[in-house]
């Protein structure tokens, strides 16, 4: 490994340091002063330790003592793209906009740079991340070169928009922070069907963070699938807060990656919100993945819907925390958290962490969790029916995970989500 | 045929059956009745190989074939079928999927070509009327949802489709009204031939009364105890399992 790259939040200091005064935005005050905020939360903060306690499952190691450079990719590398899972694409190559290989049907949407067009996310960037809270998030915001900036007018359907990044690994391990800011106005509605694949072996660090605002009886159809390289790190942050009437309708898939963890920040603001923070880990021998939630019900009436399934193979290990806070002005809220883990060896290991703080008096909460090995009967039943023993368990994996993917019920997005499974799973049988 | 000599069998520790002697000649129904808690369940899940029981003695051919040392879907591909007393549900396998897998299980240990999805829709549609199932059914997920009648109905309808040489009905009767039961029998019966057998595993002589057995055997504490022509279910109905016992 290059001694050139110095590990640890050190060497990410030293390079916004370096690199500040060419970065996006470098001659705009309110950009500036949020790298400067961005930049002392971080240097506060580095990266989190197992002794944090939303951090005891999850090891940072790998990525505090890995010293990652920029990626040095030419702006008109050429790149094969993966089939398109929504009509409009957009495609960011080593967290770059690349304008070029964007595919945008008569019907589509704006989806603008947001390097380019920083002026236009003024009030937007940095309005809901919580870089005092989110390590992450700070070192995303203190480095952002790009992104996707979405800002759908009221009463506008935007139809299905896929936004995939891909990251090219080599020897030399590279970090990219994207940064996408979605709003939303009164009444409209998005599927965004946000994918991240990696192309190569080597090590990476991909820490993309989405900021989403929802106005009044929004509605966004969220769905994030991570097909990361094998020895890419994960690291992603959505601060979604949804207005009165709005819903956030979102899941996500981890299929990749060494390491990843996922965390969503949603925050139901007005009455009659609606969250679903879905999700569904697949993860074979020698993965680590983090599924961990805050979810605020901060008004009355709101609803939150949360499944989460995990499928461990191998020497894996997943986690999923969930935690919701229920305020006390949030009479009536109805929610429900359920995780579920399939633990298909020895060697395996889940840790599940459901959270739930009330403190209004009129709820409707509940939440389970169940942890368990191929059921034995079922298993026994199919093959009593002559289906070979290796086939029977494939078919109930994937009964485990076809539920998951079915609670989605926007169908381009339930359509990749599917895919997406599908093919992970022939890999892993 | 099936051929039971002196097995014996135990689960955790505990000896459940205590040396059953039985023959079904091919073509012939048997019925083995006997009160719970006398092994009717554990002889027909060792038979269709379920883990967790001991077999501590004996032997169960069927054809010639050594059952006990072969997987359970071999067992299934040599034709044995168990109809579940309680069929077990399967969020998230649709129906139609399950029962397509398992007949092409079949028909490929067989060396009979797969039937794709619409000879197969075909072949259970037509199944499926005979038994008066919703076509719906296909759609589900295994047995998700189904009333007790319709999970039992789901079993005949396996039957029907996998077409095997020995049928174990588990209580197949248990939980069915008496429609339900005709159309369930009736899916037996209409099986009957020269090159099928059945054990026909119940508490109650009511089925009996309408899938006829060619012998009746009475299994009590772990071994037949009496055997003979269906008019001993008959007998049974009047007099009870005590007097067997004290006979």
């Amino acid at each position: 490994m290059s001694v050139l790259f110095e590990p640890g939040p050190e060497g990410f200091l030293r390079r916004y340091e370096g690199l500040n005064a060419r970065l996006p935005g470098h001659r705009t005050p309110w950009v500036t002063a949020l790298r400067e905020q961005a930049a002392k939360a971080f240097r506060e903060q580095g990266f989190p330790t197992r002794k944090i306690e939303a951090w005891h499952y999850t090891d940072l190691n790998l990525l505090a003592r890995s010293g990652f450079a920029e990626a040095l990719t030419p702006v008109d590398e050429d790149v094969a793209l993966p089939e398109a899972t929504a009509p409009q694409r957009v495609v960011f190559l080593d967290g770059r906009f690349r304008a070029d290989l964007a595919e945008t049907p008569e019907s589509g949407i704006p989806v603008r740079s947001l390097g380019a067009n920083l002026s236009a996310a003024e009030g937007l960037l940095g309005g809901v991340a919580k870089l005092d809270e989110v390590p992450m998030a700070a070192l995303n915001t203190m480095l952002f070169e790009d992104g996707a900036l979405i800002d759908l007018p009221a009463e506008t359907n935007g139809g299905a928009i896929e936004l995939l990044s891909i990251i090219q690994s080599g020897e030399r391990p590279v970090a990219v922070h994207p940064r996408h800011v979605i709003r939303l106005g009164k009444g409209a509605s998005l599927v965004l069907i946000e994918r991240a694949i990696g192309r190569g072996d080597g090590c990476y660090l991909h820490n993309p963070v989405v900021e989403i605002v929802l106005e009044e009886g929004a509605h966004l159809t969220h769905a994030r699938i991570q097909q990361e390289g094998p020895a890419g790190l994960f690291l992603s942050t959505v601060f979604a807060k949804a207005a009165a009437g709005a819903t956030y309708d979102s899941f996500l898939l981890h299929a990749g990656a060494k390491l990843s963890r996922s965390e969503a920040y949603v925050s139901l603001d007005g009455p009659k919100a609606m969250a679903h923070l879905n999700g569904a880990q697949l993860l074979s021998d020698g993965q680590h993945g983090d599924c961990t939630t805050f979810l605020d019900h901060a008004a009355p009436d709101c609803a939150s819907r949360q499944t989460v399934k995990t499928v461990l193979a191998g020497k894996s290990r997943g986690v999923f925390q969930g935690k919701i806070h229920v305020h006390q002005i949030a009479q009536r809220t109805d929610g429900y958290q359920m995780n579920q883990a399939l633990l298909l060896s020895d060697q395996a290991e889940i840790d599940s962490k459901p959270q739930l703080e009330i403190y209004a008096d009129d709820v409707k909460c509940s939440h389970g969790a169940t942890v368990g090995e191929l059921d034995e009967d079922q298993l026994f039943y199919l093959r009593a029916r002559g289906i070979p023993a290796a086939t029977a368990r494939s078919m109930l994996i994937e009964a485990f995970l076809q539920e998951a993917v079915d609670a989605v019920e926007e169908e381009t997005a339930r359509n990749a989500l599917a895919t997406a499974v599908a093919g992970w799973w022939e890999k892993v049988a | 045929m099936l051929k039971i000599e002196g097995l014996t069998a135990e689960i955790d520790g505990k000896q459940i059956l205590k040396g059953i002697d039985l023959e079904v000649p091919t073509g012939e129904i048997h019925a083995i009745m006997g009160p719970n808690g006398s092994g009717k369940s554990t002889l027909s899940y060792v038979l269709a190989g379920r883990e967790g029981y001991e077999i501590t003695g004996g032997t169960a051919t069927f054809n010639g074939l050594d059952l006990l040392s072969m997987e359970p879907e071999e067992r299934a591909a040599a034709g044995v079928f168990l109809a579940f007393q309680y069929p077990v549900e399967l969020p998230g396998v649709g129906n139609a999927n399950f029962l397509r897998t398992a007949l092409n299980a079949i028909r490929r240990s067989k060396g009979e070509p797969e039937v794709d999805a619409m000879q197969f829709l075909k072949l259970a549609r037509a199944r499926m009327k005979e038994l008066s199932m919703p076509e719906d059914m296909l759609k589900r997920g295994v047995n998700v949802g189904f009333s007790g009648g319709e999970k039992k109905r789901n079993e005949v309808l396996q039957m029907a489709l996998l077409q095997p040489g020995l049928a174990i009905l588990d209580e197949t009767d248990s939980g069915l009204d008496i429609d339900a039961l005709k159309i369930a029998a009736d899916g037996v019966n209409a099986m009957r031939g020269p090159n099928f057998s059945s054990l026909v595993i119940t508490h109650y002589q009511r089925l009996l009364n309408y899938i006829v057995p060619d012998r009746v055997h009475v299994l009590m504490n772990g071994r037949i105890v009496q055997s003979g022509g269906p008019e001993l279910a008959k007998q049974l109905e009047e007099s009870g399992y005590t007097a067997v016992q004290a006979a």
